[in-house]
C-alpha cells in the first residue's frame, strides 16, 4: 500500500531522516518507535509533504506522492493526526469534524453522506456529541485527542497517521483511545502508522514495527518480535539490564 | 442666565451633528479596518495596500460612471468586482511568488505594492479630485437637533449589510470557517487538507472588496483621488489596532471610536488635529494595550 524508498529529509542542515525505507500492507498496523528525536515525527510529516524529503521516493497506492503539498496529499487519501492534537482552538468541535471532511465539501460530495460519518465518529467518541457546540480549546486533553482523529477520519484516510497519541494523557484515556485505534481497523480496515514513545503499547497492538534512532531504522520485525528484542527491551520498555541479563 | 443656556443648547446640537458625521465615518474606517484583520489573521501580514483598494473603488466607479457612462448601480458593482480582482492580482503578483518569505519582507512589499497603484491611478486618472453623486441625493434630513445627510444613511446601512454578510460568511459557511482554521493553526489546516494558499488569496480578495465598498460609500461625501488611500488606509489601521486585529465586532467598535473621538476633536478643539487624534490613539494602544481595546490578553483572532 505505502512504498517508502530512501528518503532523506533536512530540517535546515539537520539530516533528519537517512535513507529510511519502509512499507506498509493494506489493513495493517505498523509502529514506529525510538526516542526523543529519533526521526519518528519527521518521518510522518514527510509522508505528509509538510517537511518534504528532499531525495527518495513515496508511492501511496501505486501512485506517487513524493514531494505533493500537505492538502493533496490528504486528497490521496493519507490523513494525519498531528503531535499535540492541533485542533482549531477558536473553533466548535462540530466544526472541527466538519473541516476534517473539507475536501470532501469541495467534491461536491453529499452533505447527508458527511453528516453520517460525523454522526459515526460521536458513536466512536461519545463524548464529542456532548461537547460539539464547545470551543475546542476548551476541552480537555484527553477529548482534544479524540477531537484530533475523528477529524482525520472525516476525510475517510485509507492510511492514518497517528503521531503520539498518548502524549501527556492518563492511562485511562489512553486506554480508551487504543480501543477505538484497534476497534478502526478491525471494523473499518483502516491502515495506520503509529508513532509513540509508550513503545509497549505501541507494540502490543501493532503487527509489525521499526525501530529508529538518530534519523536511521535500526531494527524491523513483527511486533511480537520486537517486543522479545533484548536491545529495545533494553532501550525502549523501560527493562532494567539487570532484569534482562538475568533471564 | 439664559444666555448660557442658550450657548449650552448649541453645545448639545453640535455635539449630536459631530456624533452623526464621527459614526459615518467611524463606519467606513471599520470597514477597511476589517479588512486589515482578515489579511493579517490569514497570513500575519499587515496590507499597507489596503488603503489603495480603498481609492482603487473610487476611481473604477468614476470611471464607471464618466467613461463608460453606466448607471450609479452598476458602475459600483463593476468596482467593486474589479477591485476585488485587483486584490486577487496583488496577492498573486506579489505574496504568492515568494519562496519562504518573512512577515517583515511581506509587508514592505505590500508598501511597495502600495506605492505602485497609487502611480498607475495618478498616470491614469490624473491627479485630480473628482466628485461622485451621493446615491440619493443631498438634501439633508433633520433627526432630532441634527441633520443627517442620505449618503450617511446609505453608509450605515450598507456597512451593517457588508458587516453582517462578513461574518455570515465566516461563521457558517464551510469556506470561511477553512479560512479560521488557517488563522487558527496554519499548519494543522493543511493537514485536513486545507489549501493554505488559496485560503490566503481569498482574503485578499474578501479584504479588497470590503475596501472597494468603503471607498465608494464615502467617495460623495469625501471626494476621490488617487491618494485617498494613504490617509483612509492608515486610519483603517488604527480602527484595526483598536480592535485587537479582529474579524468582527472588535474592530467595528475601535472603527466607531476612532470616527467619534475624531470628529469631536476636530469639532471642539480645532480641525487641524483631527489626523492627529487617530495617531495619538494607535500610539497610545500600541504602548499601552498592544493586544487591542476590547480583547483580553490571549484571545482567539477572526
Amino acid at each position: 500500500m505505502l512504498k517508502v524508498k530512501n528518503i532523506n529529509t533536512y530540517y535546515g542542515k539537520v539530516h533528519a531522516l537517512k535513507n529510511i525505507s519502509l512499507h506498509l500492507g493494506e489493513g495493517e498496523i505498523v509502529a514506529l518507535i525510538g526516542a526523543n528525536g529519533a526521526g519518528k515525527t519527521t518521518m510522518l510529516n514527510t509522508l505528509s509533504g509538510v517537511t518534504p524529503a528532499s531525495s527518495g521516493s513515496i508511492n501511496f497506492l501505486g501512485e506517487s506522492i513524493t514531494g505533493l503539498a500537505p492538502d493533496r496529499i490528504v486528497k490521496n487519501g493519507v490523513s494525519q493526526v498531528p503531535e499535540g492534537r492541533q485542533v482549531f482552538k477558536g473553533l466548535t468541535v462540530a466544526d472541527n469534524l466538519e473541516l476534517g471532511a473539507y475536501l470532501r465539501f469541495c467534491s461536491r460530495e453529499s452533505k447527508d453522506a458527511i453528516r453520517r460519518d460525523m454522526g459515526h465518529i460521536y458513536e466512536l467518541f461519545p463524548r464529542l456529541e456532548e461537547r460539539r457546540k464547545q470551543m475546542a480549546g476548551t476541552l480537555s486533553g484527553g477529548e482534544q485527542q479524540m477531537l484530533a482523529i475523528g477529524r482525520a477520519l472525516m476525510a475517510k484516510p485509507k492510511l492514518l497517521l497517528l503521531d503520539e497519541p498518548s502524549m501527556g494523557l492518563a492511562p485511562l484515556v489512553v486506554q480508551e483511545i487504543f480501543t477505538v485505534i484497534e476497534r478502526l481497523r478491525r471494523d473499518e480496515g483502516t491502515t495506520i502508522m503509529l508513532v509513540e514513545q509508550n513503545a509497549k503499547a505501541a507494540l502490543k497492538m501493532a503487527d509489525r514495527g521499526y525501530v529508529l534512532e538518530t534519523g536511521k531504522v535500526i531494527l524491523e520485525g513483527p511486533a511480537a518480535e520486537l517486543l522479545e528484542n533484548r536491545e529495545v527491551q533494553r532501550a525502549y520498555l523501560g527493562k532494567d539490564k539487570k532484569e534482562i541479563w538475568e533471564r | 442666565m439664559a444666555c448660557l443656556k442658550q450657548r449650552n443648547m448649541g453645545l448639545s446640537d453640535q455635539i449630536a451633528q459631530y456624533l452623526v458625521s464621527g459614526l459615518s465615518t467611524g463606519a467606513i474606517y471599520a470597514l477597511i479596518g476589517i479588512g486589515f484583520a482578515i489579511i493579517y489573521n490569514g497570513t500575519e501580514i499587515i496590507n499597507f495596500a489596503q488603503g489603495e483598494m480603498v481609492m482603487l473603488g473610487g476611481m473604477f466607479t468614476l470611471f464607471g460612471l464618466d467613461v463608460l457612462k453606466l448607471p450609479l448601480p452598476v458602475a459600483i458593482l463593476m468596482a467593486v468586482t474589479l477591485t476585488t480582482l485587483s486584490g486577487v492580482l496583488f496577492e498573486r503578483l506579489t505574496i504568492r511568488p515568494l519562496k519562504s518569505p518573512t512577515p517583515l519582507s511581506l509587508v514592505i512589499i505590500t508598501i511597495g505594492g502600495s506605492i505602485l497603484i497609487r502611480g498607475i491611478a495618478m498616470l491614469v486618472g490624473g491627479k485630480d479630485t473628482h466628485a461622485i453623486p451621493a446615491f440619493s441625493g443631498s438634501d439633508p434630513l433633520s433627526i432630532g437637533s441634527a441633520t443627517i445627510l442620505p449618503q450617511h444613511l446609505w453608509i450605515f446601512a450598507l456597512t451593517v449589510i457588508a458587516i453582517v454578510l462578513n461574518k455570515l460568511f465566516f461563521q457558517y459557511s464551510i469556506t470561511g470557517k477553512a479560512m479560521r482554521a488557517c488563522a487558527a493553526n496554519r499548519r494543522a489546516a493543511g493537514l485536513v487538507g486545507i489549501d493554505v494558499r488559496r485560503m490566503v488569496l481569498f482574503s485578499f480578495a474578501i479584504s479588497a472588496g470590503l475596501g472597494s465598498l468603503a471607498g465608494i460609500i464615502v467617495a460623495p461625501l469625501t471626494m476621490t483621488s488617487y491618494d485617498v488611500g494613504v490617509m483612509l488606509g492608515l486610519k483603517g489601521f488604527c480602527a484595526a489596532i483598536i480592535g485587537g486585529l479582529s474579524g468582527g465586532l472588535g474592530t467595528v467598535l475601535g472603527g466607531l471610536l476612532l470616527g467619534v473621538l475624531e470628529s469631536l476633536g476636530a469639532g471642539l478643539i480645532s480641525s487641524g488635529y483631527k489626523d492627529a487624534i487617530a495617531f495619538i490613539i494607535l500610539l497610545l494602544i500600541l504602548f499601552i494595550r498592544p493586544q487591542g481595546l476590547f480583547s483580553r490578553a490571549q484571545t482567539e483572532r477572526v
